[in-house]
């Protein structure tokens, strides 16, 4: 009885979970099947889920009007740079803030947060003006800089939530075994952090990877990253579906990749501390 | 060379002054024991010295030498947490050594003390194994091991037995006077276990409330406690104590008398009272006793005798070994 009372409820929990699933992945499906069609397929009503008629053609046609290439390093540098720039601000912070809170740590963390409930936009035209005196448009560099500044606070919360479940006494031990605090951090602290540190890092890099309000506002074509070369397909000659599709599946590839390979790294750091 | 004085320490968390004002002297290679009840500041008082916590007046001196404000790195102490506070992601041989690597020894040299500290220890086949995978007391061994390698100035642990079994517990006492004998290093052990105190200290520190209650030799403490709270605490079982009527005949608020220093007899005696519960040792017998008048007292009785709850009993204290106190708790000199 009660054996069947679980498998039913497993089936169910399943079912739902599939459902769920597949919901959340539906648009992503949809894109790399549309890529695949041909632009009057792309565009039929009623549309096919699968092209009637398989080609490659729209990626040959994005890969010669266009250099993914470029736009793919410029996103791996962006992604990777803002992270490990956030990361050396963040690791210092969090450690300060989870070993040696003062009274207003818990204010100055909520305040942090607080910077990103304001909509980016807010303060689009200073950071424009800035980065235009600064010389810094459509330069990795600057859009590295932005991007970290922006992920900041979710990445010290995180690592702060991380640094929390180590226990001070280890620390303490270091201290008392000779370490300076530079020592402390590299040879006791960060090993123990590491995966904490994995999961923010990657989380860092697919939040930046997949920014596109300031790379598309900050950038024209040197530093234009892969966001900007989907919304190239946008653009004034009109909508070409199966080709923005392309361009689309060939820009979110490699993060959907990297995701798919860290997942459980992914999965644990997002729910980290809300399981004991 | 490891002496330590603490000069007028006080330490306060907000206005809550846990040590209110604590002045000490240890002597170089001696074997120091904190004891006092749960909360008292034991480990307050060891981390001033460790430089854990920054005093909030008074000094601290190692060797003489004013340390108060110094890191805890520049003490050149080693401590053993009652956690054992490895580090998990080191094997056993690194996290001995790890103290080594901080102060830049090069690694021939390094490996060759912590092989050295590893067969002191007992724990050469398990250099290249993680904390986890040992166990309480080779966990606690390794944690011993990383503070000797050093050679450091004084040791300090704070309840570094308590997370091991009974049986584990002995034989862990045993080993760490056994070092204290083989090194002559200034020890100070924190405990709450006046059993622990008793065996290993050449000094004990009593402490309540922050206070220091007594400072020394056990037997002293024993012999001549200087307060009542000292004469509770040291002695297993407790002291008796008693006062009003009968106190006032030996001319103090209250008197004190140990199980170990009282009579039995079935016949005749000077207090007259009913056993209660018996706990039969096997060496000895404490018998539970309600004196008329007096109240729940605890005595020793001979392995053998054959007490039974319900039994009348007599008690008669060793006159020469009643302890007088005064209003204010303070020990009188013998009457
Ligand atoms: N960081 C702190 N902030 C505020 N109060 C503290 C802090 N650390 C300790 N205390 C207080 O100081 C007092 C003494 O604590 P301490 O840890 O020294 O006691 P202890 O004698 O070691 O007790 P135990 O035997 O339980 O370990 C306690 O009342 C404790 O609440
Ligand atoms: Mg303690």
């Amino acid at each position: 009885m009660a054996r069947a009372a679980t498998t039913q409820r497993k089936i169910v929990v399943t079912t739902a979970a599939w459902i769920v699933g597949l919901l959340i992945f539906f648009p992503i499906l949809w894109t790399i099947l549309t890529s695949f069609k041909t632009e009057g397929d792309a565009i039929a009503f009623p549309p096919s889920l699968f092209p009637p008629h398989w080609t490659l053609e729209n990626y040959f046609e994005v890969q010669s009007r266009s250099d993914y290439f470029r736009h793919f390093v410029n996103s791996v540098v962006i992604s990777i740079g803002s992270t490990v720039l956030a990361l050396l601000i963040a690791v210092p912070a969090a450690w300060a803030m989870a070993f040696s809170p003062t009274p207003k740590t818990r204010d100055i963390m909520m305040w942090m947060l607080s910077t990103k409930m304001m909509p980016a936009v807010g303060v689009l035209v200073p950071i424009y003006l800035i980065f235009r005196t600064l010389g810094l448009l459509d330069n990795v560099w600057g859009l590295m800089v932005i991007l970290m500044l922006m992920n900041l606070p979710i990445v010290v919360w995180m690592l702060y939530t991380y640094f929390k479940e180590i226990p001070v006494d280890i620390l303490e031990a270091a201290r008392m075994d000779g370490a300076t605090l530079g020592k402390e951090l590299v040879y006791v602290l960060v090993p123990m952090a590491v995966p904490g540190i994995a999961s923010t890092m990657l989380l860092n890099v697919i939040l930046a990877w997949n920014e596109a309000f300031w790379t598309l506002n900050l950038t024209a074509a040197r530093a234009a990253p892969l966001t900007a070369f989907i919304a190239s397909y946008s653009s004034p000659e009109g909508l070409f579906w199966a080709k923005l599709s392309a361009a689309s599946t060939l820009a979110i590839a490699p993060i959907l990749v990297l995701g798919w390979i860290s997942q459980k790294q992914l999965v644990r750091g997002l729910t980290f501390g809300a399981v004991k | 060379m490891g002496s330590i004085q603490l000069q007028h320490v006080n330490k306060s968390f907000g206005t809550h002054a846990v040590i209110p004002d604590a002045s000490l002297e240890i002597k170089d290679g001696e074997f120091v024991v904190f004891v006092g009840p749960s909360g008292c500041g034991k480990s307050t008082l060891l981390r001033l010295i460790a430089g854990l916590e920054d005093t909030t007046s008074g000094q601290i001196l190692l060797d003489g030498q004013d340390m108060t404000a110094a890191a805890p790195a520049k003490r050149q102490l080693a401590m053993v947490f009652q956690s054992y506070a490895l580090y998990p992601h080191m094997t056993v041989a690194q996290n001995i050594g790890f103290p080594l690597k901080m102060a830049g020894m090069d690694k021939a040299a390094i490996d060759a003390k912590v092989k050295e500290a590893a067969g002191v220890l007992n724990l050469t086949s398990y250099l290249d194994r993680r904390p986890r995978n040992l166990s309480g007391g080779q966990r606690q061994r390794v944690a011993i091991g990383r503070a000797i390698v050093r050679e450091p100035k004084a040791f300090l642990f704070d309840e570094p037995l308590s997370n091991l079994d009974a049986a584990l517990r002995v034989n862990m006492r045993l080993e760490i006077s056994e070092l204290h004998h083989q090194l002559k290093t200034t020890m100070v052990y924190v405990t709450h276990d006046q059993v622990e105190a008793m065996t290993m200290a050449d000094r004990i520190v009593v402490l309540n409330a922050g206070n220091i209650e007594q400072f020394g030799t056990p037997m002293e403490l024993y012999r001549t406690p200087a307060n009542r709270f000292v004469a509770g605490f040291i002695g297993s079982p407790k002291m008796n104590f008693v006062d009003g009527a009968e106190a006032a005949k030996h001319g103090a608020f209250a008197i004190g008398v140990r199980p170990e220093h009282m009579a039995v007899n079935k016949d005749s005696g000077l207090w007259r009272g009913t056993v209660g519960v018996a706990e039969h040792l096997g060496s000895d017998t404490f018998l539970h006793v309600n004196v008329d008048g007096l109240g729940l007292m605890t005595v020793r009785a001979e392995g053998e005798k054959q007490l039974h709850h319900g039994d009348v009993v007599w008690l008669t204290p060793d006159p020469s070994r009643i302890y007088r106190f005064d209003k204010d708790g303070q020990a009188l000199a013998a009457a």
